[in-house]
Formats: structure tokens, C-alpha cells, sequence
């Protein structure tokens, strides 16, 4: 198995908000993420698709397709947007780095038909980021059984 | 769908490799220049991954604020600006290699209450890292 990891980057605003709790709830659980007029972030997003290299092209799946995927699922539809607004796949949903990098998994994962979807890692600074791996990936396995919070 | 959501702190902080186990000719040639007995230093970068469901209401996996308190806490404020070697307990019996230092780190997250540590990563320097996910005992080895 080969391990092929694609790097594309785009630029979208957000706000953290929940209706359902007070104004003063959202301003202690989300802190300055919660300022109604929303912030930016530079994300940079590394995609890993892993398969075996086809013995006639020596490629896993040809980077050009992978980048027109990347293009047309992810950077069309966040690249200079207001994720909260103008991404219907985040409707009702905190777009935090974990909402995203999921809708991206989500997005992706149907579209990657040489090899299969590895791993999707989102960078919302370079410090602090999010794996998203498919079921069976092994890494991630050990969900708490009481849940998180 | 599993989700992990990792974030990297930095502590700077001095150690001296040196074993009690090992003569002073094996030490020096063992560990070299980390054997200095004045000891030495460096920016340390510690990376901490933790899953867990990702709460509805907030859309995460843990509150970045309460991971920040914790980690600061449990380590950057006990670790940073120390002599390891001398002013964290552990590596008064374990040599503070970064393996042991990532072991160490993993021991004392573990402890977070809201999500479940996966993984640490310490840099030593921007060429070498170390990864822990406590498969083994979890205890520091002691050279």
C-alpha cells in the first residue's frame, strides 16, 4: 500500500454560535470564536489517498484528477466564503475544524474511486488541527464509551 | 468516522543525559555531547492528539480552551524554564531522553477529563520527534 498526500490551502471566515444556548452561554463556551462578526482563518488541508501504484502509470491515481477534486469539492465551495453562510453542507452545524473536516471526508470520499480516502487533516492554524479517518483506518479507534464532554 | 483533534504547545527546558546504571566512560560514549554535565537546552514542541464524539451543540471534539488549562497545567508551567533532570520528579529515577519526556507527557494527559488522548508527539529539535500512544506498560524505562 502507498500513501499519496495532496496539500491544497484556502482562506474562509466563521463564527462559532449556537441558538440554542444564551448569549452569555455562547460567549462562555466559544470565547472570541463567538464574535457575531465572524474571523478568518489561512486552512490548509492535506489530503491522503492510499492504493496500490497501477503498473502502467506507477500512479496510485493521477495527482491531475486529484487536484481538479480538491478544486471543484473543497476550494469552489470554501475558498473566500463565510463557511457559516455560504456552505450548505455546514447548515445547522458549529463550522468548528472537526464539522469541517468531515463535511470535506464526506465530500471527498465518494469522489476518490482509484485507491480510497486515507486520512483528511485540517490545519486551522498551524496549531491546531483535525484527522478524519474512514472506519476501519485503525488510528481514532478508541472512541470513550461514556462520551466526551 | 473517527475524529482527532491535535494541538501543538512549546516548553523550553535544559536536561543532562547521564545514567546511573552507565560508568563515565560509557555515558560519554553513549549520550556525547548530551552527557555535558552542565547539561543543555532546547525549544521542545509538544503535539496532542485526543478523539472523542464530537459534542452536537458545540461541533467539538474537546472545548480548545479547557485542552489549553490542562496542558499548561500538567505540563508547560511544571516543565518549562526547568532543569528536567532536577526539577520534575520522574527523571530523578529515568534519564530525560525525549522518549522518556514523551512517555512522561502522555501519563500526565492521559488524566484529561473531556476526550480521550490518543497520541503525543514531542519535537527535541526541528530535525528528530518521538510519538507515544501508550500501547506498552506506560511506564518511563529506566536506563
Amino acid at each position: 500500500m502507498v500513501y499519496l498526500t495532496r496539500k491544497i490551502e484556502f482562506s474562509a471566515s466563521h463564527l462559532y454560535h449556537n441558538p440554542a444556548f444564551s448569549a452569555e452561554e455562547n460567549r462562555r463556551v466559544f470565547g472570541k470564536c463567538n464574535n457575531p462578526h465572524g474571523h478568518g482563518h489561512n486552512y490548509v488541508l492535506e489530503v491522503t489517498v492510499a492504493g496500490e501504484p497501477d503498473p502502467a502509470t506507477g500512479m496510485v491515481l493521477d495527482l491531475k484528477e486529484l487536484k481538479e477534486i480538491l478544486q471543484r469539492e473543497v476550494t469552489d465551495r470554501m475558498d473566500h466564503r463565510f463557511l457559516n453562510y455560504e456552505v450548505p453542507e455546514l447548515a445547522g452545524q458549529i463550522p468548528t475544524c472537526e464539522n469541517i473536516a468531515a463535511v470535506i471526508w464526506r465530500l471527498l470520499e465518494p469522489k476518490i474511486t482509484r485507491g480510497h480516502l486515507n486520512r483528511v487533516r485540517l490545519y486551522e492554524t498551524p496549531d491546531l488541527f483535525v484527522d478524519c479517518y474512514g472506519e476501519g483506518n485503525g488510528a481514532g479507534a478508541r472512541l470513550p464509551a461514556g462520551g466526551g464532554r | 468516522m473517527k475524529l482527532q483533534l491535535s494541538r501543538r504547545y512549546r516548553f523550553s527546558a535544559s536536561h543532562r543525559l547521564h545514567s546511573a546504571k552507565l560508568g563515565e566512560e560509557e555515558n560519554r560514549r553513549v549520550y556525547g555531547k548530551c552527557n555535558n554535565p552542565y547539561g543543555h537546552g532546547h525549544n521542545y514542541v509538544v503535539e496532542v492528539a485526543v478523539s472523542g464524539p464530537v459534542d452536537q451543540a458545540t461541533g467539538m471534539i474537546a472545548n480548545l480552551a479547557e485542552l489549553d488549562t490542562f496542558v499548561e497545567s500538567e505540563v508547560i508551567e511544571p516543565f518549562d524554564h526547568k532543569y528536567l533532570n532536577e526539577e520534575i520528579a520522574e527523571f530523578r529515577k529515568s534519564v530525560p531522553t525525549t522518549e522518556n519526556i514523551c512517555i512522561e507527557i502522555f501519563n500526565r494527559l492521559r488524566r484529561f477529563p473531556r476526550a480521550t488522548l490518543e497520541r503525543v508527539r514531542v519535537e527535541e529539535t526541528g530535525l528528530n520527534s518521538f510519538e507515544y500512544s501508550g500501547e506498552t506498560a506506560g511506564e518511563t524505562h529506566e536506563r
